[in-house]
């Protein structure tokens, strides 16, 4: 039982799902549902269809070289069972993958932070240009922070007068 | 070249057959149309035509028969004999010659007429000489139909005879009716003879094979031979006759000691020595049948000594250079019914007959071609020491112990026997794992996991797999503690809530600028731009601009009271102006009182400017040319009314013209005259 890799979107098929094409050339195409079935049938080059993980690696949007690839790597030599190290190998797998999600995520956020900053320094600019839509100069003038005005609001004077006093 | 087998010969039709075909086939293969008015040569080549084609097909057909009948002359002289015993040679050859002779007729008449055809003059006449020609044809043939019909039975006959070759090792079965020849052709042969206990139940030659020492032997079954004159033969004696004569063979003269086929053995011995004669050159051999019936030794003198009489024949034909035991040679003893002694005879008649063409071959001119290549080489003794076979010790000590592993096999417990003990098939699963080769024997029942999260686990397998890890996480732990550093410093700048609530009401503003922008640009075509001061809805008010000067955090009374002391009428400025003040003062106050303040205002203020204080629309005005105050109130609202869009919706109303029914029968239902119903 080995689970495969779609060829076009590079996730995971498990059994049951997605079919197999094999070429006159015997080179087997696995796919993991119809709608890479049916790109590939229509002769899209993955590397160029946005949502498949080879556009992603080539464009740098997702982590490309890193030590916890070299954990998993299909071996073509079939190996003695051992119990030790199955059960060693066990314990390993968890902890590699958690690695690997963290620094997935690290680059990611990494990419993003720039485009972060951008925004926020474009909001800062746009305050300081736009200011004036909601703050008169000569309030702005006195209270140079760049936050809303403080509203005067009348209040009538009957009404204060009809209030009795409190003592 | 039909050696032996006559079964490729074509079927020869009757007379009338070969007529009606050949008509046919000129009827189909040759043009049919015609007509008078062509040109007379045409006519002329047309019928021609279908002569020579007629004369031509017949050709064919009787030159097949004459060359595919054998001549018999060209065959071996046991068949032609064999022909001539059953169809008469001279009955043969008459048909076949009246066959070729009508060839040669048609032939003749076929020219005659084309000879004709070339000078008829009309298409009636050229029809006729073909007619006739045609005709003349077809009665030859008519005339040769007995011959036909004669060849056809021969030729059925013939392809049923069996297929002897002259040339092959020989065995011939001869002897009286019913002694046991057919029974033993059946025992030593494949061949399925009709064994029956009348006389005469072969009544053909029959062949049948056997292999003796890896060579083929035909073995021919005859019918019984009676004792009689060479003339009173009958066509079935003749046959085992020819056979004997013409077949180069070893002969078994059947010899029945019990009498129980119904004949003496005297008389047995009668017709042996009748036909001795064409025992010449051949091995004989006299074999005494139904033994189990009658021993051999209990036979009575005279029988006996006629017995011996035979063998001594026999014995003559046996080589000179004769063995020991050639009485066993000559005459043998069997019962097909026991099967006993059958192979025996069998074993010898084939050695006899090998020894007989080796002799010939041997005396023949092309032996000397092979004798020099065959040379048996002996290597001379050396001196008289023997040398006894030597087998080495290691071999013999494995042959022994390969012994043994047989004899383990057959005790050791197998699989199949271990299921069969827990149950059989269904019940029992045979461990798969129990010879794997492991480090450590209790790990051959473990469930190893293939996959686990959605991962290979076979592909992480790695003997130092938990030192990597470690190094992993060791990394991991730097790397995150460097990263912590990296995110003090970016979120340097961050705004602080009030900024963003500044920047999110900025933002809302421009959206509404956009939207308003948007619509005027939409409108702009359709609706006229009206200037301020025909405000019809009152928008610009100064409420409206206190609202948006306090927005923008200023103090807008101060504003609100410019815009009204301005609104004041130039006339009465200064009044005004007075009262402005005095009004100014109360303004705190009074702008609270909300919109009944305006009308105070109006009140106090006499000729304020046109946009303020209007008269109410009712209120006739004598300069207009209205009565009075309900004339004006129509007239206003009967120009309202017809400035009043019109309702084009086009709904049900009144004012319309009902149809009643929508849905007459006449148009919805019933069959149409013609044409089709789909649409109504």
């Amino acid at each position: 039982m080995r689970l495969e890799k779609c060829w076009f979107c590079s996730s995971t098929i498990y059994p049951g799902h997605g079919i197999q094409f094999v070429r006159n050339d015997a080179k087997i195409f696995r796919f993991c549902r119809s709608k890479c079935h049916k790109n590939f049938k229509m002769k899209r080059n993955p590397r160029k269809v946005k949502w498949t993980k080879a556009y992603r690696r080539l464009h740098g949007k997702d982590m490309t070289q890193d030590s916890t690839f070299e954990f998993e790597r299909k071996r073509n030599r079939p190996q003695r069972y051992d119990r030790i190290n199955t059960e060693k190998v066990l314990q390993a797998i968890p902890k590699i993958s958690k690695v690997k999600a963290t620094r997935e995520k690290a680059h990611i956020t990494k990419r993003l932070s720039v485009g972060k900053i951008n925004r926020k320094k474009g909001d800062r600019r746009e305050l300081e240009q736009s200011i004036s839509l909601v703050k008169a100069p000569s309030v702005l003038k006195e209270d140079a922070t760049l936050t809303l005005p403080k509203q005067k609001v009348t209040v009538s004077y009957a009404q204060t007068e009809n209030t009795p006093m409190e003592e | 070249m039909v050696q032996f087998n006559f079964k490729g010969i074509t079927v020869v039709p009757s007379g009338k057959e070969m007529v009606d075909i050949i008509l046919s086939r000129t009827q189909r293969q040759t043009p049919t149309v015609v007509h008078k008015g062509y040109a007379i040569n045409r006519l002329r080549q047309f019928y021609m035509r279908k002569v020579r084609f007629t004369q031509q097909n017949f050709h064919d057909k009787l030159s097949a028969i004459v060359d595919e009948f054998p001549r018999l002359e060209g065959i071996h002289p046991f068949y032609s004999d064999l022909l001539h015993v059953l169809y008469n040679k001279d009955h043969y050859k008459l048909a076949l010659g009246q066959v070729n002779t009508a060839r040669n007729l048609i032939s003749k008449v076929a020219k005659d007429y084309v000879r004709l055809l070339k000078y008829g003059d009309s298409l009636y006449r050229c029809k006729c000489l073909k007619v006739a020609a045609l005709g003349r044809m077809c009665t030859v043939i008519k005339r040769i139909g007995p011959s036909l019909a004669y060849l056809e039975q021969v030729r059925q006959h013939m392809a049923r005879l069996p297929s002897i070759d002259p040339n092959m090792r020989t065995i011939l079965i001869c002897g009286y009716p019913n002694v046991g020849k057919s029974s033993f052709m059946n025992k030593i042969t494949r061949a399925d003879v009709d064994v029956q206990p009348y006389a005469f139940t072969t009544k053909s030659l029959f062949v049948g094979h056997t292999d003796y020492k890896y060579l083929r032997y035909q073995v021919i079954d005859t019918p019984g031979i009676l004792d009689r004159p060479f003339e009173d033969r009958n066509i079935i004696e003749m046959c085992s006759i020819t056979a004997l004569a013409h077949l180069r063979s070893a002969v078994l003269f059947f010899l029945d000691v019990s009498g129980s086929c119904g004949y003496t053995v005297a008389q047995q011995a009668a017709l042996f020595h009748s036909i001795k004669s064409l025992f010449l050159n051949k091995p004989l051999m006299v074999v005494c049948n139904k033994i189990d019936l009658q021993q051999l030794n209990a036979l009575s003198e005279d029988d006996k000594r006629l017995v011996d009489e035979m063998k001594a024949e026999a014995l003559k034909t046996l080589q000179i250079g004769g063995d020991p035991n050639a009485e066993q040679q000559v005459l043998v003893t069997m019962s097909t019914l026991t099967e006993e002694g059958v192979i025996n005879v069998k074993n010898t008649a084939c050695e006899r007959i090998l020894d007989q063409r080796v002799e010939i071959k041997m005396k023949s001119k092309k032996i000397n071609d092979c004798l020099n290549r065959f040379h048996v080489a002996m290597p001379k003794p050396r001196d008289g020491k023997e040398r006894p076979v030597c087998i080495p010790q290691q071999v013999l000590e494995q042959r022994a112990k390969d012994q043994e592993v047989e004899k383990e096999k057959e005790k050791r417990k197998l699989e199949k026997d271990l299921e069969n003990e827990n149950g059989g098939a269904g019940v029992y699963s045979a461990s798969l794992k129990k010879h794997y080769l492991l480090a450590n024997d209790e790990w051959k029942e473990d469930i190893i996991p293939e996959i686990i999260d959605g991962h290979n686990v076979a592909d992480f397998m790695d003997p130092d797999i938990l030192e990597r890890l470690e190094e992993l996480e060791r990394e991991e732990g730097l790397r995150l503690a460097g990263e912590e550093g990296d995110d003090f410093e970016i979120d340097g700048d961050n705004m602080t809530p009030e900024e963003r609530e500044a920047l999110n009401e900025i933002r809302k503003r421009k959206k509404a600028l956009i939207q308003e922008h948007r619509i005027k640009k939409s409108t702009a075509e359709s609706r006229p731009i009206v200037p301020r001061k025909f405000d019809k809805d009152r928008q610009f008010t100064t409420e409206r601009m206190g609202r948006q000067l306090s927005g923008l955090g200023l103090d807008p009374s101060k504003a609100i009271e410019r815009v009204r002391s301005r609104s004041v009428s130039r006339g009465r400025k200064r009044e005004r102006s007075v009262a402005a003040d005095g009004a100014g003062d109360d303004g705190m106050e009074i702008d609270n009182d909300g919109k009944g303040s305006n009308k105070r205002l109006r009140l106090r203020s006499v000729s304020r400017s046109r946009s303020r204080s209007r008269a109410p629309v009712e209120e006739v005005i004598p300069g207009e040319g209205f009565k009075d105050k309900e004339q004006k109130v129509k007239a206003i609202k009967l120009g309202k009314k017809s400035v009043k869009k019109r309702n084009k919706d086009a709904r049900k109303g009144e004012a319309d013209r009902v149809i009643l029914n929508m849905m007459p029968k006449h148009l919805f239902s019933g069959k149409r005259g013609i044409g089709k119903t789909s649409r109504r």
